[in-house]
């Protein structure tokens, strides 16, 4: 049956780009998960909707335009939450709206009906073209460079930041960094499920790992296969479907979420019997 | 660098003030000196300055005025000398770590960037749990581990950054009641190589194992003789039991302010 699917060039696409997707969205997603940053994350994909406004009024490339806006995002949430923690939630929901209240803006200005637009809010994963697969590969090696390289200091700077900064790490800038690293994971997810739904590709897989596991690196494997598994399983529904490729795979992983969620407390309530 | 200054005094503060809001200040005029080898308990309620003090030393905050010298430098360039015990309160109970993970990060100065814990850092980190007796935890999650067990691990953490001083904040308040004798003659078993200072608001139990006691709140106090215990304890909430029972001490600087009455 997944024969029949391949035989398609633009399905062969949508499995390539679910897989690399997963590459990065099982790693920095674990890291986002731990650091509880599902907010933030929202908020930068919904900011880089003001780029994509931006890219189609002037007329240059979206995925440039959302990029600068997802960083742009990420790099303010983060320089005003590390020099005060409490305003951080505000500074969330401000770049959340005011990203979309530009893109709506933009658009409006522009000349033409945004048609396209459509598919960078709810993915459009059926029409990756292979530059995009090409653009991703180069993302996944950034992040797997990055994370291995740093992975002990990206670990105590979630866990403890203060300890890490006695231990002579410089904490702000690997944060800051970390922050451009979901900004790129961010971008890159948008392809595949669109930038309002990248906060449940990224939050529920390692959600999941985390409930039957305990070590970092286990749970990156683990979000990886799972989010890579989920992509395939809703790549699949919606082809025999004929559902949306984005919408099918979130339906998926919610699915499957909820089904672990009851395992786990099942197990847990055996234990306690 | 720093290795060098033997005779120096391991900490000394002298007239600091910090305030995190002007006007609001948590700690004035701190003058203070610690000998190497010593083990001080810095007593005083909630909200006294006592964690604050600490985070000077470490130099993760800088005095609005003053002057602090750890081992003779800044405290920034003193670090790699001192390992520091956290309160346990602020941690994310649910972050998926393994106890030995969590004692491998007083590593992580050692290390240096894109590299990996060496085996040697590996034994060593062991070798501490061992000491703390809490080898048998070494793969159990972090957040599954009691309160005493975790307080040895971040302890067991502290020292695999090979401190020549160890700085603790409120560190029995989440030992049990029954273990905390044989948590405080740990300290004192440790205090024999390195100089051990401990913010704490429990007073009762330190008395016997602590060599130096001071009273901090947003002043420090010193108690010596012909000062009013009644009037200290009131300002300071330094207990009268501890000063009046000959608990071994010195005196610390600051009489200046007790004179002086001005608080």
């Amino acid at each position: 049956m997944i024969e029949a699917i391949l035989s398609y060039g633009f399905m062969q696409n949508a499995f390539l780009a679910a897989l690399l997707g997963a590459v990065a969205a099982g790693i920095v997603g674990t890291l986002i998960s731990v650091n509880r940053l599902s907010s933030l994350t929202g908020s930068v994909a919904h900011a880089s909707f003001g780029g994509l406004g931006l890219a189609y009024m002037l007329g240059f490339s979206p995925l440039i335009g959302a990029l600068t806006f997802s960083l742009a995002a990420a790099l303010g949430i983060g320089a005003i939450s590390s020099r005060y923690r409490e305003r951080s939630d505000t500074a969330i929901a401000a770049f959340w709206a005011i990203g979309m209240a530009l893109g709506l803006v933009f658009i409006k200005l522009s000349e033409g009906y945004a048609v396209d637009l459509m598919s960078y809010l709810f993915g459009s994963i059926m029409a990756v073209p292979g530059t995009d697969l090409m653009l991703m590969a180069v993302l996944d090696v950034i992040v797997v460079l990055f994370v291995v390289g740093l992975f002990k200091e990206l670990l105590a700077i979630s866990y403890d930041p203060e300890f890490a900064t006695i231990q002579g790490l410089r904490v702000r800038l690997l944060y800051l960094t970390f922050l451009c690293l979901v900004a790129l994971t961010v971008v890159m997810l948008i392809r595949v499920v669109g930038l309002i739904m990248v906060i449940a590709m990224l939050a529920i897989p390692p959600a999941i790992a985390r409930m039957f596991m305990h070590d970092m690196r286990r749970i990156m494997w683990v979000s990886m296969g799972l989010s890579a598994l989920l992509s395939m399983i809703g790549l699949s529904v919606a082809w025999y479907l004929e559902l949306p490729g984005g919408a099918s795979i979130i339906l998926v992983a919610g699915v499957v979420y909820f089904a672990a969620l009851g395992t786990q407390s099942a197990i847990l309530r055996r234990q306690r019997a | 660098m720093s290795s060098s200054n033997h005779g120096q005094p391991a900490i000394e503060v002298s007239d600091a003030s910090y305030s995190y809001a002007p006007g609001h200040p948590v700690l004035m005029d701190i003058d203070l000196e610690v000998e190497q080898g010593d083990f001080l308990a810095i007593i005083g309620p909630n909200g006294g300055g006592k964690s604050t003090l600490l985070k000077l030393i470490l130099g993760l905050i800088r005095p609005d005025k003053g002057r602090i010298r750890v081992f003779g430098d800044r405290p920034e360039d003193a670090r790699e000398d001192v390992g520091y015990v956290p309160q346990l309160t602020t941690f994310n109970p649910d972050f998926p770590l393994s106890a030995l993970d969590v004692v491998l990060m007083g590593r992580l100065g050692l290390v240096g960037s894109f590299r990996r814990y060496s085996s040697e850092d590996l034994s060593l980190a062991r070798e501490y749990m061992d000491l703390l007796g809490i080898s048998d935890l070494e793969s159990e999650k972090i957040g599954h581990l009691s309160g005493g067990q975790r307080q040895r691990v971040f302890i067991a953490r502290a020292l695999a950054t090979e401190p020549r001083l160890l700085l603790l904040d409120e560190p029995a308040a989440s030992v049990d009641p029954t273990n905390q004798e044989s948590f405080y003659s740990l300290l004192s078993k440790l205090n024999r190589t390195v100089t051990v200072v401990m913010a704490t608001h429990d007073v009762g139990a330190v008395s016997s194992y602590v060599k130096t006691i001071a009273c901090l709140n947003v002043r420090l106090a010193s108690h010596g003789e012909g000062l009013d215990h009644k009037a200290l304890q009131e300002a300071y909430g330094c207990p009268i039991e501890l000063i009046a029972h000959g608990v071994p001490h010195r005196i610390l600087g600051l009489k200046k302010n007790l004179e002086d009455g001005d608080d």
